[in-house]
């Protein structure tokens, strides 16, 4: 395995974990960053990588805090997250 | 003058709001709109224990009190006292997800501060502890500051404790006056930070794990099985809305017929008897023979958003979508309209974006709605060899197949060149919440159905009723003179009408009769059907004809392109008067509902055209 680089979400590996380390909000609409605070996003939280969609690996599905959440690479990109070290 | 407290129900999506509002309520709901905005409101009654009664209102599932989608502005500003023909809620319910805390802690703070006498419901306990996790309510209530109830709402746990503390607030009266404003301006972030906190107080056990939904998603949203999964999913539910409706449908369609003869033979012969049963009783009977169908598809519907799958569907369709520039949350709209476009375009009530929704809007009824299908069926019949082409497959099937595909066809190319030209915008992003997996409660889905049917056969008793009864009108008046040889129907407005369109539609293959069924079929497509078949029935002259099908009728008067022709025109032809209303409503005006009408008959027009002279050209 790589170190512990911060990766952003959308190229977090199924079924990893991390922290979010930080949020690049000029990369989101401002509707985008309210909506992704409302579902949680903040620095620090918990999140696992779970699914991705069928066609064109677009949309991701995330588990943040306790919410799954399904958001598209774009948006995902934007976040900046810390990977868990694997025991 | 209404004294009846007003109590409104708040809280964030797939918290169970809907269902604790059927459980106070029961049956006792109203639906309505707010005035000048397409957002539902829903009301219902119950008494306290004392038996004082109160009216429930049921606001829109928000995850704050920021107003940036119309759902959201009617939330904020009824809380505010600032909705128009709202009276300000004299107490609040806030629902929580038990198993979510700290996420739905947050909305709840900002609603406390409101000030407003507020109870919490702490709802989906149970789900809670399965997921691992022990709540200590008492802390919980007093890191808030209001009673916390934990309730199951689907299981009705903890309804009376929940009246009885709703009870004790009506008459404490308000907890802060004027309200915490300054909560309503914090950042969403210092909230939610906030919320954590005391939910990490009032968690006494933790050892999360939702097992049930990881189980089930690693199998619905798997990159191979899930579309597998989705396609049969679809395909039950549209062997169910044309297999199980028959049998109901023909007894409405049986019912709808002796209640025109009783009626008929009740009333002396004339034009009120003629108006009733040919105009009122067989039009609306037209359109509430589709009654099943819309249950059948309705329940599936209904039952796959309690169950949570229908975000998961969504999950999987987004992709797919995004490349003719929508979102996933237009899957569900469209995927309703194949029932009905009405329901559908009601159903995008739902998605945030403006522009995805309006694009939505205007290609829902580009989806093969139940009342294309009597038109279908007929001409397939008439012209389409019953052959099979492979084992198990028949060229009839095949072709209703494809009339299907080009309607979906036609759609996604729509979409795409609107989201390019008048709809234009950034590309709708998809952000969901995917709700755990639940068993649905059989009653919220038989209450949500009912509302259905109720909304619907009101429409057929209003709208539909009145524009039958016009074109009934259209079609039978003036009456001929005595001596007049031709058929009745062409003396009439509407076949002077016809007379006017046969030039504009006979480059297409469509001949006087045809321009004639046409007009009717505006109330409702399948009305083309008995149009057809009462314009021959009438120019045939003999009565033992009547006997004679529509099918041998049509197979001996069109040659094969005009067939081919009519059948494309009603894949794309904007051929229904309650569509057209309500798209007149969802889109606030004439202008979108202009465009539609438009563009859909722009391109029923040259599709058919196209049809019938590639069809002439290769000699069918």
């Amino acid at each position: 395995m790589t170190s512990h680089a911060a990766i952003t979400l959308d190229q977090l590996p199924i079924s990893d974990k991390g922290s979010i380390q930080s949020i690049d909000w000029s990369l989101l609409s401002e509707k985008d960053g309210r909506r992704l605070r409302e579902l949680g996003v903040d620095e620090g939280v918990t999140v696992e990588k779970l699914h991705k969609g069928p066609f064109g690996r677009d949309p991701i599905a995330c588990r943040i805090g306790r919410m799954t959440v399904a958001l598209r690479s774009a948006q995902a990109a934007a976040i900046l997250v810390e990977p868990a070290s694997k025991s | 003058m209404n004294h009846t407290p007003l109590i409104a129900l708040v809280g964030n999506p797939n918290a169970g709001k809907s269902a604790l509002f059927n459980a106070l309520t029961g049956a006792r709901q109203k639906v309505g709109n707010y005035p000048g905005v397409t957002v539902e409101r829903k009301s219902g009654r119950f008494a306290l224990e004392d038996g004082r009664p109160v009216e429930l209102l049921d606001l829109p599932g928000t995850y704050s009190l920021e107003p940036s989608s119309p759902d959201e502005a009617v939330t904020h500003d009824v809380l505010l006292g600032k909705q128009e023909g709202e009276r300000l809620p004299s107490a609040l319910i806030v629902v929580m997800d038990a198993s979510n805390l700290d996420n739905h802690l947050r909305f709840a703070l900002q609603l406390i501060a409101l000030g407003l006498p507020t109870v919490v419901a702490l709802n989906m306990i149970d789900m809670a502890e399965r997921d691992g996790l022990k709540i200590d309510v008492a802390k919980l209530s007093a890191e808030l500051g209001v009673p916390v109830i934990p309730t199951v709402a689907v299981r009705k746990r903890g309804i009376d404790a929940l009246k009885v503390a709703v009870g004790e607030l009506a008459t404490t009266g308000p907890r802060i006056s004027g309200g915490d404003v300054a909560v309503l301006h914090e950042d969403i972030v210092g909230l939610q930070r906030r919320a954590r906190a005391i939910a990490v107080a009032a968690t006494t056990e933790e050892s999360f794990r939702r097992r049930w939904t990881h189980r089930a998603d690693a199998v619905a949203l798997h990159p191979i099985i899930g579309p597998i999964l989705l396609a049969a999913i679809l395909f039950l539910i549209f062997q169910a809305v044309f297999s199980w409706a028959s049998v109901p449908a023909d007894m409405i369609d049986a019912g709808i017929s002796s209640l025109g003869e009783i009626v008929g033979d009740a009333m002396p012969e004339g034009f009120f008897r003629s108006l009733i049963v040919e105009g009122l009783i067989a039009g609306v009977g037209a359109v509430v023979v589709f009654l099943p169908q819309i249950l059948i598809l309705f329940f599936f519907i209904l039952l796959l958003e309690a169950t949570g799958y229908m975000v998961r569907a969504a999950f999987i369709m987004d992709h797919l979508m995004a490349r003719v520039g929508l979102s996933g949350r237009a899957f569900i709209p469209l995927l309703s309209s194949f029932a009905c476009a009405i329901p559908g375009i009601m159903a995008t009530r739902t998605i945030d974006d403006p522009k995805d929704r309006l694009t939505t809007i205007l290609i829902a009824p580009l989806m093969t709605c139940s009342a294309r299908l009597p038109v279908y069926a007929v001409v397939i019949a008439a012209f389409i060899p019953d052959r099979a082409v492979g084992p198990g497959i028949g060229l009839q099937g095949l072709v209703l197949f494809a009339l299907y595909i080009a309607g979906v066809a036609g759609a996604m190319l729509a979409a795409y060149v609107l989201r390019r030209t008048v709809t234009k915008g950034p590309p709708p992003g998809f952000m969901m919440e995917m709700p755990k997996y639940q068993a649905p409660a059989m009653r919220d889905i038989a209450l949500g159905l009912w509302t259905r049917a109720m909304i619907f056969l009101k429409r057929a008793g209003t709208i539909i009723a009145f524009t039958t009864v016009i074109l009934w009108l259209l079609v039978s008046y003036p009456k001929p003179p005595a001596d007049y040889d031709q058929p009745a129907i062409d003396y009439s407005i509407a076949g002077r009408i016809a007379n006017g369109i046969t030039p504009i539609v006979r480059p297409i293959g469509f001949d006087r009769d045809i321009a004639l069924a046409l007009i009717p079929a505006m109330a409702a497509r399948e009305v083309a059907v008995s149009a057809l078949a009462t314009v021959y029935a009438i120019t045939d002259g003999d009565e033992a004809a009547q006997e004679r099908s529509l099918v041998d009728r049509l197979r001996g008067r069109w040659p094969l392109p005009t067939a081919l022709a009519f059948l494309v025109w009603f894949v794309f032809a904007p051929q229904c008067i309650s569509t057209i209303a309500v798209v007149r409503r969802e889109t606030n005006g004439w202008k979108w509902t202009g465009f539609m009408l438009a563009y859909l008959f722009a391109l029923a027009y040259i599709a058919a055209g196209a049809t019938y002279w590639a069809a002439t050209a290769l000699g069918l």
